[in-house]
């Protein structure tokens, strides 16, 4: 980033020199162009020597001394005072509060113990919650699908899976809320912050697991770790942000009547930003269900372990009523944290039915009610483990096995032709155009790209993070994912632009599309796979489409907005000056969107990436099938961490270049032509 | 005169790394703000600004924006550092207090009208007006009653449990004005308060300035860029250009004597018979004008002089308050400043009455002793004056 500050004023500066702007662009163009024709003449060459294959069961020195490590903690997990005195009780401590909310609710991990409140009083209990921080609708909501969980057979499970999120998302709380605070508040840590933030989202979900269960072990406690982990930014990033965007005038007004900084504090800046750090609660607890249920792969219980068990026997029935309730999990999480802070937001407050004293009636009543309830929960054998005979769990996978056979069965001439000329036609001629290509020539023709792209800096940091995957011992595996990352991403990137484009012209589009794109976006990524799992079979397509419907939401979102942005003058001026539609949009809307165009491909490929790597359940190989073979067998540990490494860097490259692109200045008009 | 309230004294704010030194250096503070920004780019938003506003006085600032004069107003509480100088309130400098001795200050002495208001939105306007009080640690009942006396005095009796956004601009500044009265204040500090509202609201709200002036008596400092605003509310009127002060004066000697040609330029437009006073105009009394005359007090403005001059065909005296005749006033002076309005600024006092015009003390208020002393119009307007005469 900071050569792109520095290189911008050069740029400018050669810009006004008129033909010296089009010589500077038509050097980046020549650089790229000579980096496709280098590569492609590598490739014809060259082909298939200086691959770096290594077979999945082979490793490297590295990986065997990363398994060493693995036995080295695991001898000195008692004695060394690092784990004696901090991670240990840490994991203790956290292992307790899961324990605890997962006794209450769920029950014990062997199943034996009935839970504390009966699944009755679980519903009422939950029932009641989202009614005092949300209203009756979400409660009714609440009610119904908790009751559902038990129709579908896997009560405990999401009892559970609700437990680690619920436990997860306090202590993210308790950690996030104060951080981002004090970053909304001081200039230091949120310069501090924000690298680490950024640092943290750009990983994907995966890859914290092993090094995690490396230290915590496997189990809830882990799992709770790396769910804070994975869910604190937003929450900590919107504090902050709610904070910043108090208007400068309200501080100072409430400066020039002398008060102090704890009474700013509580009387301006929390209450205004309320709202803001609501929602950012909200989004925090969406990532907190996603990683609850990946964190299955560390044997986390509860849906996720459902999913993932019958991924790996490729039993689609069970996996889609597993997913299906990760779903209504989802929709009951974000109705009830979306109440809450509409709830927040002072409009609301004072639109309210209820006086704040009759308010407190109604919910110490229901209160009563809700422990009326638990009570009986406790002393009735019915209430408190969800009656069989309304156990329908088995009815619904067997029926939805049969639907899948059936369509894999009748469809499978569309699905089967489809998948076959996509991964025969595109993806295995683009898969081999990158991974036997020799590693040197690659590496040459990234960087010469990247620094035609953004200059030295950016050129220097991806060859380093590209030798680091070549260190790793995993180059081949990692053009696998990259592979499938980029061609999954194009795709998106369509999508994002038609769908973007058509949203961001009509306000009707954005307002028929834009709840399903919300709906989409806070689906956990797991589930995604089980649909594609039952249409595809399980290979590398299957990881593909599913990280494609992951992953568009969030491009054609951005793409929209990035159209709707533009001032409605530029485009009445087009349409004035008589621009066809399509004129105004390859013309005007398109150009001018740029920067939000490479922005919504940063993100679309972050996305991808997260999800073709956990598509590696399903089938897909790479580096994603490495890091989930070393969380199962323990003689490959040492190389699914390594993939995991692997991926960050391969996650850190990617971004970069596209952030890269979003930043460059745009184009000079006259620069176009040449 | 009183002692000042609030005395300003070599006042400059520099932005900028590197700005402390600006006013420190012979070198560097000569310099124009121009030259500054090229040479160490420092902004000068306040340059070596001195002033005294007197208990009971509505000081108004008033410049372009760009001029300084919202840094300079807060400069003077520390919502904005000063980079040196002295703010003297009641004797005691406000740049050398420490922490909990400002906060006094902003609390009891000196509280703020802002121009985007500064509400907070999640509190009922009751709430708003007693949050001074509040933050000071008054006790409920307390600030609940004294808030609800400023929401009665400010118009808003019936809206207490109404929250900003339900309320119109103007009424939003009404809660503002009501919160910086709650705290019952010696000064009250104005900043653009009314910019943001519609003329017609703003012709309220600058009457109920003028209302609460009268019934408090209250001291104001207010910024404006709205000449005639600052005329209509200003006992004096300090008038900023690039951080400096081009003139300090009454509304009638900013108009009537500008100091230099930017002054000039500004005022060009005022309708010169609603500002000036009869001293601008009156001339010695010629032998030939009856005794038994009509007299008018020489703080009249001209337009409230019309239509005596009009009714009758000889001159018209001019008295101070004691009753002394100071000199005369016929037609032709007063439609030689109707007729000259717009683009002369002509019609300073006759030299030869000067002094006896300077004598005669004539706004309200006058606290203008020490203000910047009449200066020598520019040639062209004099032989102006003498084409009329």
């Amino acid at each position: 980033m900071a050569t792109l500050l520095r290189d911008r004023p050069i740029a400018a500066g050669r810009a006004t020199g008129g033909p010296a702007s089009a010589h500077r662009f038509s050097r980046r163009t020549r650089l790229l162009l000579a980096a496709a024709v280098l590569w492609l003449l590598g490739f014809l060459l060259l082909r298939g020597s200086g691959t770096l294959a290594l077979p999945a069961s082979e490793l490297t020195d590295l990986h065997r001394s990363l398994n060493l490590f693995n036995g080295w903690i695991a001898e000195n997990r008692d004695g060394n005072p690092v784990f004696m005195y901090i991670l240990t009780p840490l994991r203790s401590a956290v292992g307790l509060v899961a324990g605890f909310f997962m006794a209450i609710f769920a029950a014990s991990p062997t199943g034996e113990v009935i839970p504390v409140l009966g699944w009755l009083g679980t519903v009422a209990v939950l029932t009641w919650i989202a009614f005092a921080i949300g209203n009756v609708k979400v409660a009714l909501l609440t009610a119904v699908v908790f009751t559902f969980f038990g129709v579908q057979g896997l009560f405990i499970d999401a009892a559970n899976t609700f437990a680690l999120v619920l436990t997860a998302v306090l202590l993210t709380l308790i950690v996030g809320i104060p951080l981002g605070v004090l970053a909304g508040t001081s200039n230091r840590v949120q310069k501090v912050l924000t690298p680490v933030l950024d640092f943290m989202q750009t990983m994907p979900t995966f890859v914290y697991l092993a090094p995690l269960a490396l230290i915590f072990l496997i189990g809830p406690a882990s799992a709770v770790i790396a769910t804070v982990i994975y869910a604190a930014p937003p929450v900590i990033r919107l504090s902050s942000h709610g904070i910043r965007s108090i208007p400068e005038n309200t501080r100072e007004a409430s400066d020039s009547l002398g008060t102090t900084g704890w009474q700013r504090l509580y009387t301006v800046q929390l209450p205004m930003a309320r709202r803001t750090i609501v929602m950012g609660i909200n989004q925090s607890t969406m990532a907190a269900l996603s990683m609850v249920t990946i964190a299955a792969l560390i044997a986390a219980p509860g849906l996720g372990q459902v999913v993932v068990v019958a991924l790996q026997s490729l039993d689609v029935g069970t996996a889609v009523n597993a997913g299906l309730a990760i779903v209504l999990m989802a929709i009951v999480l974000d109705r009830v944290t979306t109440a809450a802070s509409q709830r927040a937001e002072p409009s609301a407050r004072r639109a309210r039915r209820l006086s704040g004293r009759a308010r407190y009636i109604v919910l110490a009543g229901t209160l009563l009610l809700t422990l009326g309830i638990v009570q009986v929960s406790r002393s009735v054998l019915w209430a408190a483990v969800f009656p069989a005979r309304l156990n329908m769990g088995a009815a619904i996978s067997d029926g939805v096995t049969a639907a899948s056979g059936w369509l894999q069965t009748n469809l499978y001439f569309l699905t089967h032709s489809f998948r076959e000329s996509v991964t025969v036609g595109i993806l295995n001629p683009f898969q081999s155009l990158l991974t036997e290509t020799p590693f040197y020539l690659l590496v040459v023709v990234i960087a010469i790209a990247a620094y035609a792209i953004a200059g030295w800096k950016l050129a220097a940091v991806t060859t380093f993070c590209l030798a680091v995957i070549v260190s790793l011992g995993l180059w081949n595996d990692a053009m696998v994912t990259l592979a499938s990352t980029l061609l999954a991403t194009v795709i998106v990137m369509l999508l994002g632009v038609v769908f973007g484009v058509a949203m961001g012209r009509s306000r009707r589009i954005d307002a028929a599309m834009r709840p399903m794109l919300d709906a989409g976006q806070t689906m956990p990524a797991f589930v995604y796979l089980v649909p594609f799992l039952g249409l595809f079979g399980a290979t590398r397509f299957t990881a593909i489409v599913a990280a494609i419907i992951y992953a568009a939401p969030v491009a054609i979102k951005i793409t929209a907005d990035g159209i709707a942005a533009i001032s409605p003058t530029v485009v009445e001026a087009a349409v004035s000056s008589g621009s066809t539609p399509w004129q105004v949009i390859s013309k005007v809307q398109l150009p001018m969107a740029r920067k939000t165009l490479a922005l919504a491909a940063n993100q679309g490929l972050m996305y991808v990436l997260a999800m073709v790597v956990i598509g590696a359940l399903v089938g897909a190989g790479g580096l994603g099938y490495d890091v989930v073979a070393g969380f199962v067998q323990s003689s490959v540990f040492g190389k699914g961490l390594a993939a995991g490494l692997a991926i960050v860097f391969l996650g850190i490259l990617l971004d970069r270049i596209t952030q890269a692109a979003a930043s460059t200045p745009g184009r000079k008009p006259g620069a176009r032509r040449t | 005169m009183n002692s000042p309230v609030i005395s300003v004294r070599n006042l400059w704010k520099v932005f900028g790394s590197g700005g402390e030194k600006v006013p420190g250096d012979a070198g560097l503070s000569g310099q124009s703000s121009a030259e500054l920004l090229e040479r160490t780019g420092c902004v000068t938003a306040v340059r070596n600004m001195n002033f005294d506003v007197a208990k009971g006085e509505v000081f108004v600032v008033m410049g372009l924006s760009g001029s300084g004069k919202s840094t300079l107003i807060r400069c003077l509480t520390r919502l904005i550092e000063p980079t040196s100088g002295q703010v003297l309130v009641d004797g005691r400098d406000v740049l050398q207090a420490g922490t909990s001795e400002l906060r006094e200050l902003r609390r009891r002495k000196i509280s703020m009208v802002f121009q985007h208001f500064g509400l907070l939105p999640h509190r009922t306007v009751l709430d708003n007006v007693s949050y001074g009080l509040q933050i000071r640690g008054t006790a409920k009942n307390e600030r609940y009653n004294t808030s609800q006396e400023i929401i009665d005095l400010v118009g808003l009796t019936g809206y207490e449990q109404h929250y900003p956004d339900q309320l119109s601009g103007g009424m939003q500044q009404r809660v503002g004005l009501g919160r910086a009265l709650a705290g019952d204040p010696d000064t009250i500090l104005f900043d653009e308060p009314f910019s943001a509202l519609d003329p017609l609201i703003r012709r309220d709200m600058q009457a109920e300035v003028i209302r609460l002036h009268k019934e408090m008596g209250k001291t104001m400092v207010f910024v404006t860029h709205d000449l005639s605003e600052a005329l209509k509310l200003g006992d004096r009127i300090l008038i900023m250009r690039d951080g400096e002060m081009v003139q300090v004066g009454s509304g009638d000697e900013l108009v009537g004597s500008p100091a230099d040609s930017y002054i000039a330029d500004f005022v060009s437009e005022v309708p010169r018979a609603d500002v000036l006073t009869l001293k601008w105009i009156t001339k010695t009394v010629a032998p030939s004008t009856a005794h038994d005359a009509p007299v008018l007090s020489v703080g009249t403005l001209i337009r409230d002089a019309i239509p005596v001059v009009m009714s009758t065909t000889s001159p018209v005296l001019v008295s101070n308050g004691d009753g002394t005749i100071l000199g005369q006033i016929d037609r032709d002076a007063i439609l030689s400043v109707i007729h000259g309005s717009g683009s002369r600024t002509s019609d300073g006092p006759a030299s030869g009455n000067r002094t006896s015009v300077d004598a005669a003390s004539p706004a309200p208020g006058s606290h203008h002793d020490e203000a910047v002393p009449i200066k020598e119009l520019p040639r062209e307007k004099v032989s102006g004056q003498e084409a009329v005469v």
